[in-house]
């Protein structure tokens, strides 16, 4: 019962904020839902889960089942923490329409917030594809010049990849033999081998979209690029997590023969993906596009330690899920500063950062070593346990994988050399201290890259029985 | 039975109506209140509290599913007479007789939810489609509606010429026009084929292809629909597609196993044509009321997925599809009636001026295109499990699907234009009680999206 505040909340403040105009109410009631849902992730966590259960489509034997497990756990941790963070970072922000923009972005948390929830998979199809509307409006109201063009991309190929994932929910329900879309009958659906493949192939195509797995990664960039700010830090700080919850959710439980037949190519792909992206970051001028390219490696790490299949690799994808969704979520924020004080993203006319905004700088350089995943940082432990994953699986492609730690150093720390040191650039000196608010968000994700660097315990407790269900049999 | 007779009685009252008042808000309620009458009717024979009977020599046979599908189409109907009344007046100048037509149309719609005689389908597909010329070419002024009805009616009786055709095959091999199970041969369990019998069924199957409008027997379409008045555009659109599915499928369900192999592979070529051209050239319509008519092929294509395999579900499927693609089709059109253009470029900025009307019309269009918490989504969804149970090749739900992304781009592209472009669409007047009416279409479109199965709990009692 409980469980249904993460979806009651979010959209009984989607409503109210429609109904709100002065711009005061607007913020107080989205970051109030905001708090309300982290102190429900929180209670959830340390006190009691419990599940919700209520028969939803008769007919169709298909349930409104919420529960949580490790997985989910920290994917909602990750999702309760971002979503104030950033209603808090962004509240100066020029928006047009503030409460639509708002009410809009409460939507796709509730959207996300059933996908992680779902599990039945109807309802996990239905989330799933809740979470993309909002957005899709959200990026082509508010978003760049390109606005629509991009979004509609992104948008067609998601769906398209949903509609897919679509067809082997009902491929594998009609060949389950209770009729049900629950995960243990699903997974005991009559199938041969070889239908069993199909079916992984209809859900992989919707979760690679969504990571996403090159060569499907053309939406990403450009999608993050046009985006508003506040939404890019959705889309990267949590929405890609969809496409591997998916992974870990569904294709793993459902499918462990094909999983296992095709883990070889999805991780080659994967590689390829991680050094394809690390050497456009390399050479991007763009403070965003620079981001995503690096978000794109990094999940194409994730990828491949995942279909490596071995505890010690997902192991590390569940820790680095919720760490890079902080690191990534740092990072758009101090760029979303810069680029709100000076209207410049691009790397060549900034400089000097550190003499200009010594905080700010720190803070900077403070998510770039996270992003490196020096020791002491949160990503540190999760890439230590994904290569350590990937080389039980293929020392070769590990070393191959292994390149991306050399290359993220180069871009990070170029970037880093680029805004924060060097002559103070034009543009630079007329920045001013961020706000108080943005800041004290900044310290506090800061705070938690370090102390989940240093003790990540927590963070292995919250998800081990997940582990143990993929692993112990 | 009740259906029959009491819409025949009440296009006669309303075709002399005119003749006591001239008043057309009184004609236009007076027709409201006979489609209620007709709705309580039909309901009492689906109860079985009051039903006229008489022997009809196996001609007609009713049953549960034909009378819950004439309760849908009738419920349709008020919904569309409800919404557009006020629209119909302002077509010509006999209101009453526009109310006739429809009760005439609703008549061949009962006659075509219970024939079990092929000569009763003939009957029911020549009484809804006469009436329908008279309706498309009912703006006389107007040379394009002109175009069109002359166009639907030379086009509407060829392909009556081959029903006819195809029905004396079918009675030269079975020496019946009753329509009983294929013979089945005990020793091989084949159908015995018989060369009149299939042609006679091949024929059949192309004149229904071309009552719902799809490919290869699709041409008329376009021009028909943009032709006729808007108002009722929307009525042929909906109402009387569904119709003609719902023959379509009563035919097919038990003769399509004299077809062997045959039936799968033309059905599979028409299903395919039928999507590529819809959906294709849909994409690039400039005038909203076109898309939509390509659209409205492309949803044949989708519909026509109920006659492939030999599902529970099939019923099911198409009955939940006719409702949610009727649904939000009216409401579109419904929309399109209040814009003075019909260009995607007209609707540009619609959403700064009319936030409820641009908003209503995204509901419309995302049911159309099966996003889900709209009834679209479950209309597809049961379509494709229907599909899939009826023993499919997963290769026809991927072209499915690939359609339906297709399918995306053309509906998005209104929303775009609503929604992210600026301009000063013009609107005819677009008052409070109009924007009630829509709300119900897409309060119920969102109601049968959460919850498919409250439509259903009627079939099962």
């Amino acid at each position: 019962m409980f469980l249904l505040l993460f979806l009651l909340i979010p959209i009984i403040a989607a409503i109210a904020l429609l109904f709100v105009k002065k711009e005061q109410t607007i913020n107080f009631i989205s970051i109030g839902s905001g708090a309300l849902i982290l102190i429900s992730a929180l209670y959830i966590i340390i006190i009691k889960t419990g599940s919700f259960d209520a028969s939803w489509l008769p007919v169709l034997n298909s349930r409104f089942l919420l529960q949580a497990d490790g997985v989910s756990k920290i994917l909602i941790l990750l999702t309760a923490i971002s979503f104030p963070a950033i209603f808090i970072a962004t509240i100066n922000n020029q928006t047009s329409h503030k409460n639509i923009f708002l009410s809009l972005l409460l939507f796709t948390q509730t959207g996300l917030m059933g996908v992680f929830l779902a599990g039945d998979a109807l309802l996990f199809y239905f989330f799933w594809e809740l979470a993309l509307i909002p957005v899709y409006f959200l990026c082509s109201i508010w978003g760049g010049e390109k606005r629509i063009a991009v979004t509609f991309k992104f948008f067609i190929y998601t769906f398209l990849g949903s509609l897919f994932m679509l067809i082997g929910i009902i491929f594998l329900y009609s060949n389950t033999l209770d009729h049900s879309f629950l995960i243990e009958s699903l997974k005991h659906a009559n199938v041969t081998p070889r239908q069993s493949a199909t079916a992984f192939a209809l859900f992989f195509i919707a979760f690679a979209i969504k990571m996403p797995i090159f060569p499907l990664h053309t939406w990403q960039p450009d999608a993050y690029e046009q985006s508003p700010t506040a939404v890019t830090m959705v889309l990267s700080a949590v929405m890609v997590k969809m496409g591997l919850y998916g992974i870990i959710r569904w294709l793993m439980l459902l499918f462990p023969e094909a999983f296992l037949a095709h883990s070889n190519m999805v991780i080659i792909l994967s590689v390829i993906g991680i050094l394809y992206a690390s050497f456009i970051a390399i050479r991007q001028d763009d403070l965003k596009r620079l981001i995503a390219y690096s978000s794109i490696a990094h999940i194409g790490l994730m990828s491949a330690a995942l279909f490596a299949h071995n505890q010690a690799g997902v192991q590390g994808v569940l820790v680095q899920i919720f760490s890079h969704g902080i690191n990534v979520l740092g990072l758009w924020i101090i760029a979303d500063i810069i680029e709100q004080q000076t209207g410049i993203r691009s790397m060549k006319a900034l400089g000097g950062l550190a003499k200009q905004q010594p905080t700010l700088a720190i803070l900077l350089v403070g998510f770039s070593i996270a992003n490196i995943a020096l020791p002491l940082t949160n990503a540190f432990v999760g890439e230590f346990l994904m290569f350590t994953g990937l080389f039980q699986f293929n020392p070769w492609i590990a070393s191959a994988a292994g390149v991306s730690v050399i290359l993220v150093a180069i871009y990070t720390l170029n970037m880093v050399q680029k805004v924060a040191y060097g002559e103070v650039s034009a543009a630079t000196s007329l920045m001013q201290a961020p706000n108080k608010k943005a800041q004290g968000v900044l310290i506090v994700l800061l705070v938690i890259v370090f102390l989940t660097g240093v003790y990540p315990q927590p963070l292995f407790d919250l998800t081990a029985d997940t582990l143990k269900q993929l692993f112990v049999k | 039975m009740n259906a029959i007779i009491i819409s025949t009685l009440l296009g006669v009252i309303m075709m002399f109506s005119s003749w006591i008042t001239s008043s057309a808000k009184v004609q236009r309620n007076l027709g409201l209140f006979g489609m209620l009458i007709l709705i309580v009717a039909n309901f009492a024979q689906l109860k079985g509290w009051w039903v006229i009977d008489f022997e009809t020599k196996g001609m007609l046979a009713f049953n549960q599913i034909g009378l819950f599908a004439n309760m849908t189409l009738f419920i349709l109907t008020f919904l569309y007479l409800w919404i557009n009344g006020e629209e119909i007046e302002k077509i010509g100048n006999h209101t009453a007789d526009y109310y006739a037509i429809f009760f005439f149309i609703l008549c061949g719609v009962s006659v075509l939810t219970s024939f079990d005689n092929l000569l009763m389908l003939f009957i029911g597909i020549e009484i809804l489609s006469i009436p329908l010329y008279i309706l498309t070419g009912a703006d006389k002024k107007n040379l394009l509606s002109n175009e069109a009805s002359l166009k639907y009616f030379l086009m509407g009786s060829f392909s009556t010429g081959i029903l006819l055709l195809g029905i004396t095959f079918i009675y030269g091999a079975t020496g019946s026009f009753h329509l009983s199970m294929p013979i089945i041969n005990p020793r091989t369990h084949m159908v015995a084929e018989h060369f009149l019998m299939s042609a006679g069924l091949i024929l059949l199957f192309a004149s229904m292809n071309f009552k719902v409008s799809a490919a290869p027997f699709h041409f008329w379409t376009p021009d028909v629909y943009d032709g006729a008045p808007t108002v009722f555009t929307s009525f042929m659109a909906t109402i009387v597609k569904a119709a003609g599915f719902i023959a379509f499928i009563k035919v097919f369900e038990t003769q399509r196993v004299a077809l062997g192999f045959t039936w799968y592979i033309i059905l599979s070529f028409v299903i395919v044509s039928t999507l590529l051209i819809g959906n294709i050239t849909a994409v690039f319509q400039r005038s909203v009321k076109r898309m939509l008519a390509y659209s409205s092929i492309a949803q044949a294509g989708f519909m026509l997925f109920a006659l492939y395999g030999n599902s529970i579900f099939n019923t099911e499927a198409i009955l939940l599809y006719i409702v949610a693609y009727s649904l939000a089709t009216i409401g579109l059109f419904a929309v399109l009636v209040k814009m003075k253009e019909y260009s995607f470029e007209s609707f540009n900025g619609l959403a700064k001026q009319h936030p409820a009307l641009a908003f209503l019309t995204t509901i419309f269009l995302f049911s159309l295109a099966g996003i889900p918490l709209t009834a679209g989504f479950f209309a597809k969804y049961y379509m494709l499990n229907a599909l899939l149970s009826g023993g499919a090749g997963l290769w026809l739900l991927i072209v499915a699907i690939l359609f339906a992304a297709v399918s995306i781009f053309y509906y998005f592209k209104l929303v775009q234009a609503m929604y992210f472009t600026s301009g000063t669409p013009a609107i005819n007047n677009f008052d409070k009680k109009y924007e009630l009416k829509l709300w119900v279409v897409a309060i119920l479109i969102i109601v049968l999206g959460v919850f498919p199965n409250l439509l259903f709990n009627y079939l099962y009692f």
